[in-house]
């Protein structure tokens, strides 16, 4: 074989070896706990540090539910904001428009985190907290104290960083929608919207569905800005509007603080149910958007 | 005269399907053999495989020989044999990241030949070569795209000709050109036959007419007429030869 | 069948909706631009972006030793990552393949990881033996770094044409000349756009730096030693009580910002020359 195939191929070969290297060292790091709490760890909801008792669940519910919650507002944005900007204005404003959009994308988690602190904290403490017990505080999930840091903060934070990549992820598969197709359907008197919920959006849905995807994967993972909002709080909150924590968020808060190497340890074990969640959740995105991709 | 090309029972492969069947075709030493035939015979692959540029594309696969001066070139270096047998494509493709300059002598420099004197007087002679030296003189450090079609054509002609190739091969070289520049290549090629064997595929029966030595007729990936230009176009041989010349199918 | 009549006004109803919801898209972006500018702007000054931090109550004070930590992190994860990316999607783009299709679905799965698991690797890997440095931040950065270049420069290798492959394997050129001084250099333009996205984007990580480069209040001294970062600076400000440290949390959140936006604003640039 030639030189230079083994000399790339080393190059590529690396990528492998890091994806394995990372996975052994984290299961390698989790074998304390998983040895000491073994399947018990992911269904266990005490988290005590002090006592050493470590359950994951209060942390996959916090993950699970603000992630949730996060898609069910984002998606709805998010697919309105893309047919607005395909199906609505000109090209120029277009790109304009969705360059703003990606602005968001780029900004700094942890900046987003600051804004949150001192914008959206207050906002949901002084507006939204008050507002939902008044006026649906017979739902048991908006009862109780508002403090601004909770689950919900969580989840709004969450939506923001989300929606500019199912925005393009929306706007791709539309554009990806054959001219011909569309002009049957106008051909035949249809409006615009009828062509958009008709043909359009059903014909890009699995592009679109592989953008929540990878959009759900983003929120999953998603760290700084929802660990400075939620609370910090290792429990399941009967109300959204307590404090909470995600996998995410406990680790990037108690890590470096560990209080004994069966803390870290229970903290790397998080991490790795975190990465797994992730990467089971990503590669249904791609298999989702390369079918995409084979039949466009 | 001498036979510089030797094709023997050559088959050729996309995949599993077989292109080429069973080709033998003697291509004689400064002359201009013509290939030609309808879409989809096999006389692009078939010139493919004479530099071994064939076996580049993804499935593909060849069997038999081909000698070059008695040599089996599928016994050498393919790297070796290109630069023995050099080729000019279908579209003109001339190096977007390099000048008109560097795009002439892209070959070279590709090769680490770094003696900047050497390169520029090696760029001038094969673009007087190809009678491109007038047109272009001024514009030697534009991008190689910035040339009309029928000039990034023959800048390419002359980037195969600065490796000092002893055959050029031709796909179709003027299919994306328009008319006044397809006559000042036909014109060049036939300039050329002095100092190169040249094979060339062609659509156009009235360019491999005009400007061929020899021609040879293929179709569906057999070789059906081999001979004399003259004589293929006046006295075919054979029955589908005819037909195809006469315009009746293809 | 409804009337048109009707049909019609659903449809400027669900435009209205449409437009709504970009709108409602929108009022975070402007709030957070609104609230970065005006709170971070009146902090900016020299001092500010060449002096060390001062303790929490003392006036003045800067972030010079957290640019200074920022810089050399993401220079060296970039020094890391780009050789290695790029000879990857070579592999990748030139060569096909099992190697590459395995390689290529490597590089999605690991740039969907999130950021904390680059930094709690690192821990485990590298701070547990040399401590927190530096070196084990810019580590952190490239496992984030490497599958996004090496997916972005892949794409831009494909993009090649075929023709101007085939054009230099025709001259006679070995291979592997071909491929570093042709197609890499065709290709070049999308990948410097994938390294920069890359840069802009662990400019402002923070996850992987907090067990890894740890933060520091005084200058970087070495690769081996705790360094500040910019985004670290922003989280440990704005999570503290002082007023002095939140003030100055929004004036590095500035500086980031912008460094952020003008690369990512330069990449289009770059983008739409071409």
């Amino acid at each position: 074989m030639e030189k230079f195939r083994i000399f790339t191929a080393v190059f590529a070969l690396s990528l492998t070896a890091l994806a394995m290297l990372l996975l052994t060292q984290l299961i390698i790091s989790s074998l304390p706990v998983m040895e000491t709490f073994g399947f018990r760890f992911v269904i266990e909801s005490v988290w005590d540090p002090v006592k050493e008792v470590f359950g994951a669940l209060p942390f996959i519910y916090g993950t699970l539910v603000t992630s949730f919650i996060a898609l069910l507002i984002a998606v709805p944005l998010s697919i309105g904001a893309a047919v607005f900007l395909t199906q609505y204005i000109s090209p120029k404003l277009s790109y304009v428009l969705s360059f703003l959009i990606e602005i968001i994308a780029a900004i700094p988690s942890v900046v987003i985190g600051l804004w949150g602190i001192f914008v959206l904290i207050p906002f949901i403490r002084e507006e939204v907290g008050p507002f939902l017990i008044e006026y649906l505080g017979f739902i048991p999930v908006f009862q109780g104290p508002v403090y601004g840091p909770s689950i919900l903060t969580g989840a709004l934070i969450l939506t923001i960083m989300i929606v500019p990549i199912i925005t393009s992820m929306t706007k791709d598969a539309i554009n990806t929608v054959p001219i011909l197709q569309r002009e049957g359907m106008i051909a035949l008197g249809a409006t615009r919207w009828e062509v958009i919920t008709k043909v359009t959006l059903p014909y890009a849905r699995p592009g679109i569905i592989g953008g929540v995807m990878l959009g759900l994967g983003r929120a999953i993972g998603e760290t700084m800005a929802i660990t400075m909002v939620i609370g910090n709080a290792p429990e399941i909150p009967a109300s959204l509007l307590a404090p909470g924590d995600t996998l995410a968020s406990v680790i990037a808060n108690q890590f470096s603080e560990a209080t004994s190497a069966l803390h870290e340890s229970a903290l790397i074990e998080l991490g790795l149910i975190l990465f797994i969640i992730t990467i089971v959740i990503n590669i249904c995105a791609r298999l989702i958007l390369r079918r995409e991709v084979a039949r466009g | 005269m001498s036979t510089k090309i030797r094709i023997k029972s050559l088959n050729g492969w996309f995949g599993e399907k077989q292109v080429l069947k069973d080709i033998n075709l003697d291509i004689e030493e400064n002359s201009i053999t013509a290939i030609i035939g309808p879409s989809g015979c096999g006389k692009t692959t078939l010139i493919r495989c004479i530099n071994r540029m064939h076996e580049v594309t993804p499935g593909a696969r060849v069997e038999g020989s081909v000698l070059l001066d008695e040599q089996d070139i599928y016994k050498e270096d393919p790297v070796k044999v290109r630069e023995r047998i050099g080729m000019v494509f279908q579209r003109p493709n001339p190096f977007p990241t390099m000048s008109v300059l560097e795009n002439a002598v892209a070959g070279l420099k590709l090769k680490g030949i770094r003696n900047r004197k050497l390169l520029a007087e090696k760029a001038e002679e094969v673009i007087k070569a190809v009678g491109l030296w007038d047109e272009v003189k001024n514009e030697l450090n534009k991008p190689g795209t910035s040339l009309s079609g029928g000039q990034q054509q023959r800048l390419c002609i002359a980037r195969a000709l600065a490796v000092e190739p002893e055959v050029l091969l031709m796909d179709e070289p003027a299919s994306a050109l328009d008319p006044v520049s397809t006559m000042r290549l036909e014109d060049l090629i036939y300039e050329l036959k002095k100092e190169y064997t040249i094979v060339i595929v062609t659509h156009n029966m009235q360019q491999a007419a005009r400007v061929s030595d020899y021609t040879a007729f293929l179709y569906m990936g057999e070789l059906i007429e081999y001979s004399n230009t003259k004589e293929l176009f006046e006295r075919p041989k054979n029955d589908l030869t005819e037909r195809y010349i006469s315009g009746r199918f293809g | 069948m409804t009337s048109l009549g009707v049909r019609r006004i659903k449809g400027y109803l669900m435009l209205i909706l449409v437009a709504v919801a970009f709108i409602i898209i929108m009022i975070p972006l402007i709030s957070m631009l609104y609230m970065i500018i005006k709170e971070g702007i009146g902090i900016l000054s020299w001092e500010f972006l060449t002096a060390l931090p001062k303790p929490p109550g003392e006036a003045g004070g800067g972030i010079g030793n957290a640019i200074q930590g920022s810089l050399m992190m993401v220079a060296l994860a970039s020094m890391i990552s780009i050789p290695i990316s790029i000879f990857a999607a070579m592999y990748i783009s030139e060569y096909g393949g099992k190697l590459s299709t395995i390689t290529e679905f490597i590089a999605e799965v690991l740039s969907g990881t999130p950021s904390i698991i680059a930094g709690i690797f690192i821990y485990t890997l590298i701070v547990l033996r040399i401590g927190f440095s530096a070196l084990a931040g810019a580590l952190a950065l490239s496992v984030l770094m490497i599958p996004t270049v090496t997916i972005a420069s892949y794409e831009s290798l494909k993009a090649v044409p075929r023709s101007i492959r085939e054009a230099a394997i025709a001259l006679g050129v070995p291979k592997w000349r071909a491929s570093l001084f042709v197609i890499l250099r065709s290709a070049m333009v999308g990948i410097g756009t994938g390294v920069i996205l890359g840069v802009a984007r662990i400019f402002g990580e923070t996850a992987p730096l907090l067990f890894t480069a740890l933060g520091n209040m005084y200058w970087n001294e070495g690769l081996l030693e705790p360094t500040a970062a910019l985004p670290l600076l922003i989280y440990n400000y704005a999570t503290s009580p002082y007023k002095s440290w939140q003030t100055q949390a929004w004036g590095a959140a500035l500086v980031l910002l912008v460094i952020v936006l003008l690369l990512n604003i330069g990449v289009r640039i770059i983008a739409r020359k071409r």
